[in-house]
């Protein structure tokens, strides 16, 4: 028998989103009631494949509108050990489908007990994100090595994708592809091409102002990845004013002042649980 | 649609019904940036940003919006990059044509009310720009004047406009006016308490902060001091991303 507060979805353990207040939201919308400002990653993230395998970029500034709430976030997440993905657009969204796509990816490596291929993950992504029209936005860059070789895609928010050997996202994509545009080769070293993505994302941070912070970037190939954090940190702050701001005690006026004791409170004692409760098994 | 329909005298359209399309052009820009004033006992401090941008592009890292008008008045004027030039061409044709007539350049307090007037004129299709007018008044104490698109003005110690104003303010409220510090003495009457050294200090903080979070304030920062003996531009170095 199921309980009957719960929603059905719940109930039959489905799972997904929660869409019970769409109605009354709408009914709030049209009566002026500004929908809440979300987190978004304006953003450049890039990807080039060269000789040996991949190299993922992205800058790490996530801004909510003209204010910049993080000045050095990641954006470029873990799927598998040979699966990278760069996440572009709200940031709830680029995080929440890559970690499910990461543990749904894991569980299918655990089942088949074979490592897991980039197509498989880019499959997973694009039935998710075509799934919800467009409403999770997520435009990402995902890049892995398996036994196919290396292989790079973008995945569009409504759910389309592209195989590519250089690709370029978010509202710096212009920017950074116009570097790749200039200067990308086929088969380059593995030097080379983190040089060839670091300006990209360079041209990103500097040129869209949704980019900014340093570059992040990630090295896939045959024996596996390395992450290179913040390699370059080009906008450090360059001035602070000496000796700070300081203010003495009673700068805040205390108007009054009690004093109780510990002791004298009352203790619950029954609801102190003993440590065996806590033992599993 | 149907013969049978009654005439309708009324002009308002039926309910639901879609009135004739209507073309619309949007003649202003907002080309963001930070401009900021503060007036001391016997200077001024002027200072802005030289970024311009619109949307997500940067279309200038170098474009001032400070204007000396005379050897010490100050105006710095942030929001719609064509207005601003509009505004600063035609004060500076006001300025020749009123120094030719009474033979001596404007003062401060004059130029505050012409500025006023210039931009009340246009109340109804406003110049789209966010003026601090700043010099030094008849007493050789620093002076700075805040205005709104539409002309109102008012004389204050120290006023932020543009984009950065909601990251600088809080600290101008604070460390000029002495806001919320129950133990320290409050400014004087018409200027703020901190020396030039130190008033300097906290403005280049304020632009250094806001560069950090503000997406719109960021390139160069320009800083003019005022004095009796004129106006001193100084250029600094902020963040390009």
């Amino acid at each position: 028998m199921l309980p009957s507060s719960a929603p059905l979805h719940e109930a039959l353990g489905l799972g997904g989103f929660n869409f019970d207040n769409t109605r009354r939201n709408q009914v709030l919308g049209a009566q002026g009631v500004a929908a809440p400002r979300v987190k978004k990653t304006g953003t450049t993230i890039v990807g080039v494949v060269y000789k040996d395998g991949v190299v993922l970029g992205a800058d790490t500034r996530a801004t909510e509108g003209e204010t910049v709430c993080d000045k050095n976030c990641e954006k470029i997440h873990y799927i598998a050990d040979n699966i990278w993905c760069c996440g572009a657009g709200t940031s709830a969204d680029t995080e929440a489908t890559t970690q499910l796509v990461s543990s749904q990816i894991e569980l299918h490596r655990l089942a088949t007990g074979k490592a897991p291929r980039t197509i498989t993950a880019l499959t997973m992504l694009k039935r998710k994100l075509f799934q919800y029209q467009g409403n999770i936005s997520a435009a990402l860059v995902l890049g892995g090595f398996d036994c196919n070789g290396p292989s790079l895609y973008t995945v569009y928010p409504h759910g389309s994708t592209d195989s590519l050997p250089y690709v370029t996202m978010g509202s710096g994509s212009l920017a950074a592809m116009a570097v790749f545009e200039a200067e990308y080769k086929d088969a380059m070293s593995v030097e080379e091409a983190k040089a060839l993505v670091q300006a990209a994302i360079m041209s990103g941070i500097n040129n869209d102002l949704g980019s900014g912070g340093s570059v992040d970037m990630l090295v896939i190939n045959k024996d596996g990845n390395t992450v290179l954090r913040n390699v370059v940190r080009p906008n450090e702050r360059k001035f602070r004013k000496a000796g700070g701001y300081s203010f003495p005690k009673g700068t805040a006026k205390v108007l009054t002042q009690t004093f109780t004791p510990l002791s004298s409170l009352p203790i619950d004692v029954t609801t102190t649980r003993s440590p065996a409760a806590m033992e599993v098994g | 649609m149907s013969c049978t329909e009654p005439l309708r005298l009324s002009a308002a359209p039926k309910a639901g019904v879609r009135g004739p399309h209507e073309r619309r052009f949007n003649p202003y820009d907002h080309n963001g940036g930070t401009v900021l004033a503060v007036a001391g006992t016997n200077f001024a401090i002027v200072a802005g940003d030289t970024r311009m941008s619109s949307g997500f592009n940067i279309l200038s890292r170098n474009q001032s919006k400070l204007l000396q008008l005379t050897a010490t008045t100050v105006l710095a004027t942030g929001g719609f990059r064509g207005d601003v030039s509009t505004l600063q061409k035609l004060l500076k044709a006001k300025l020749v044509e009123y120094e030719h007539k009474h033979g001596e350049p404007m003062k401060v307090h004059a130029i505050a009310q012409m500025l006023a007037n210039t931009l009340y004129g246009r109340r109804f299709f406003p110049y789209y720009t966010w003026n601090i007018l700043s010099g030094m008044d008849e007493n050789g104490v620093g002076c700075v004047y805040s205005y709104d698109p539409v002309g109102n003005y008012e004389r204050v110690r120290v006023n932020v406009t543009g984009s950065g104003e909601p990251l600088i303010q809080p600290l101008l409220d604070n460390q000029f006016e002495r806001q919320h510090q129950q133990l320290a003495s409050k400014p004087p009457p018409l200027s703020v308490g901190q020396d030039l050294a130190e008033a300097t200090a906290i403005v280049k903080d304020a632009f250094y902060s806001a560069g950090e979070r503000d997406i719109y304030t960021g390139d160069t920062m320009e800083v003019c001091v005022i004095t009796k003996d004129g106006v001193k531009l100084e250029s600094f170095e902020l963040n390009v991303d």
